[in-house]
């Protein structure tokens, strides 16, 4: 494949890793968090993390949109789903994420019509084409997503669609980027920075995090070699004693982002309060709903949702996890009551997350030693 | 390369360990989709639920098809249903895939196909033209595998309580002489081979459903491979240790089963596996992956090691197997466990899913 296969180049791969290995000091352990789920998926997709020194740790961080969603949102969620005539789409990864009692997967089960769309734009398809119907869009993800969440309603209140409705979750990256670094545990020395996230906020919004905090970032793409870039970048950081945002993904992302993309976002959404993460808890100014012009689609007003909060379980330790205080086999309920199968927290949902990778790879760490 | 490990975190795998030895436990409350997808669901559904209720050595043994002595010789037996949606898409049609299905299963069996029964449950309302269409395509492709019709059974549902027409059919054939297979005869050392391309059946039919919008010339790969596994038996039949077709759940469900069936690990060397180049471009943009998809026509051969490259030969030399190859090996540890040497220069364990691999939102 064009344009993808330039960047997996095993050759070029190996060059970038030696010289990774060149500038790690012998001794010292490094913990990076990638913030993005696309890069944890790429680092297991190509098994990035076997070609990195044994002292250089990736913390997979909270940026997989699907993961954060609460139980309770979820709950939400599947009470929309069976309202009567109600048609409920999603993106498809959402359906396996569990509330409180059970998934809109088992909801679907159960009779309701639950659809798996791959754009908000599907969903207003499904509209148009049953226009007898409510068709409600369970909107999730990061700057990423959200932009398109939003032309997707533009576009359907200018066409005078009044059946679409839309459950809104987004969420925003740099606030819990800050919840992480304000925690006093926090034991992390620098960050792969979200390259999809900034294809749309740009790289400024993360000037904080070296100016603030003194930790260096590289935005990053998700081709093996952009990951094993950024880690050189932020190496080469720290060994030349620098402390600064620097954009590995600048083919893609400009250093202030899609200012059309913003203009959208700011005309159709406004920041809630507060919103919860799973495993992180109640994040302020974290999330997104729509703004007043689009009350009248929101989902939420419309239908109303229990909105009853589903605590994570108190055994459950994702905050840790994510901060790189401990290792997933020391959580309480790592491989006992939190499995793939029965997954309580986020990091066991996403079969990337931290718990869920060591779950199922960790009799593999142990072979690599042997090897 | 890791640290070594404590005290403490040995016991936690330990743990992890036994629980993964066990046979799955089915605990679901209700059946979802991902029941019938093939993957960890369909597993703990059959381990959990079926193998145990209808306790018998030979389903115990979980091969593609189960034998029964005759009168001093061993007959396969096998049944499979076909619900698939859309009834026709590029490259195939729901009647191929009920007789391919079926006689494939004899032929993972190392069984020739003798013949084949045929339900249909029919939905009220169905145009007559649409079921002659199927008709003929059992027909034509039941002829091209030289296996009789022999029975059938034909019932309609109101509309509505199925989608368009449903297929079952149950085949009957005789294991061969050349052939000793089994699902836990694999021993390290062991080579395993795909016999094509992977990944174009379950591709074709997710973009014949036009919920995607892609288009690309992808045709579902339906075939029966009674043919191929007939050469294959001829050019290395004591050296064959198990064939399965890599059908739900797609190659790396098979191997998984394999490896856990046999106790040993296996390193497949991602290079190396055969994809269609606009397979491999649709997995890409949905994020999934090509080992996780289904095929209708594609089998994984595990041969011992000094009869690998006859059984290439032979998989090449038969029709639908010129892209053949040899995809990896099997090792001693990590024990049941398969791992992927990705193309890129690393190692990852190639997992079973849960249920069918959804889209990735990122």
């Amino acid at each position: 494949m064009k344009y993808v296969d330039e960047f997996r180049d095993p050759a070029l791969g190996e060059v970038l890793a030696g010289e990774i290995l060149g500038l790690v000091e012998p001794g010292r352990h490094y913990k990076f968090m990638e913030v993005c789920g696309g890069h944890t998926h790429s680092i297991y997709k190509y098994g990035i993390d076997d070609l990195l020194p044994a002292n250089v740790e990736l913390v997979h961080g909270p940026g997989c949109p699907v993961c954060v969603i609460p139980m309770g949102r979820v709950d939400d969620g599947i009470s929309l789903a069976h309202q009567p005539d109600v048609i409920f789409t999603c993106f498809g990864d959402m359906l396996r994420v569990p509330g409180s009692d059970g998934t809109l997967l088992d909801a679907k089960a159960e009779g309701a019509d639950i659809r798996m769309v791959y754009s908000p734009l599907d969903a207003l398809r499904i509209a148009k084409a049953n226009p007898e119907r409510p068709v409600i869009f369970f909107a999730i993800g990061f700057e990423t997503t959200a932009p398109s969440t939003a032309l997707t309603l533009k576009r359907a209140k200018a066409e005078g669609v009044s059946n679409f409705f839309c459950m809104c979750n987004h969420v925003t990256i740099v606030p819990p980027l800050r919840a992480l670094l304000d925690s006093p545990d926090l034991r992390l020395d620098g960050f792969i920075g979200p390259g999809h996230v900034s294809t749309v906020v740009g790289v400024r919004p993360f000037e904080f995090i070296p100016a603030e905090y003194g930790k260096p970032i590289a935005v990053a793409g998700f081709e093996p070699l952009d990951v094993l870039h950024a880690i050189h970048m932020i190496l080469t950081q720290l060994k030349e004693g620098r402390c600064e945002v620097e954009n590995q993904y600048a083919r893609v992302v400009p250093y202030d982002g899609n200012p059309r993309a913003l203009q959208v976002m700011s005309e159709v959404f406004e920041l809630r309060p507060h919103f919860e993460w799973r495993g992180m808890g109640f994040i302020s100014q974290s999330g997104l709903k729509l703004s007043e012009a689009y009350a009248d689609m929101d989902a939420e007003i419309q239908y109303g949702v229990p909105g009853i909060r589903v605590a994570d379980p108190k055994a459950c330790q994702c905050g840790e996890v994510l901060k790189g205080v401990i290792k997933p086999w020391e959580c309480k309920v790592f491989g006992s009551g939190c499995t793939p199968e029965r997954p309580i927290g986020t990091c066991m949902v996403s079969s990337e997350g931290a718990c869920a990778a060591y779950y199922n790879y960790g009799r593999f760490a142990r072979e690599r030693e042997v090897v | 390369m890791s640290s070594p490990v404590s005290e403490r975190e040995q016991k936690v795998l330990n743990i992890i360990e036994t629980a993964r030895a066990k046979r799955s436990k089915f605990r679901d409350t209700q059946i979802t989709m991902a029941h019938g997808a093939g993957g960890k669901a369909t597993q703990s559904l059959i381990e959990g639920l079926l193998v145990p209720s209808f306790a018998n050595e030979t389903l115990e043994a979980m091969a593609d098809a189960g034998t029964v002595s005759v009168l001093g010789g061993n007959v396969a037996m096998t049944t499979d249903s076909f619900v698939v949606n859309p009834i026709t898409f590029p490259g195939g049609t729901i009647g191929e895939l009920a007789v391919n299905g079926t006689v494939n299963d004899l032929a993972m069996a190392g069984a020739k196909p003798l013949a084949l029964t045929l339900s249909l449950i029919l939905e009220e309302g169905l145009p007559a033209d649409i079921l002659k269409e199927q008709v003929a395509a059992v027909a034509k492709a039941a002829s091209e595998a030289g296996v009789p019709i022999v029975a059938g059974d034909t019932k309609v549902v109101p509309r509505g309580m199925c989608d368009q027409m449903y297929m079952c059919t149950t085949g009957m054939g005789v294991l061969d002489d050349r052939a000793s297979l089994s699902p836990s005869s694999l021993r390290p050392g062991d080579k395993i081979l795909v016999s094509g391309r992977i990944g174009d059946h379950g591709t074709a039919i997710m973009l014949a459903r036009g919920e995607f919008e892609l288009d690309a010339d992808i045709k579902s790969d339906t075939m029966c491979l009674w043919p191929m596994v007939d050469t294959l038996l001829d050019q290395a039949g004591p050296s064959l240790r198990c064939l399965r077709d890599a059908t739900r759940g797609g190659v790396a469900s098979v191997l998984n089963e394999l490896a856990r069936a046999s106790r040993v690990a296996m390193i497949i060397n991602e290079a190396a596996v055969p994809v269609h180049p606009a397979v491999a471009g649709a997995a890409e943009i949905l994020g999934i992956d090509p080992m996780h998809v289904a095929n209708e026509g594609k089998m994984v051969v595990i041969a011992a090691p000094e009869a690998a490259d006859a059984a290439l030969a032979a998989l090449r030399s038969a029709p639908g197997g010129e892209a053949a190859a040899i995809i990896g090996e099997c090792r001693t540890e990590p024990e049941g466990m398969v791992l992927m040497a990705t193309a890129f220069g690393g190692k990852r364990v190639m997992d079973q899913l849960v249920g069918d691999p959804l889209p990735r939102i990122c």
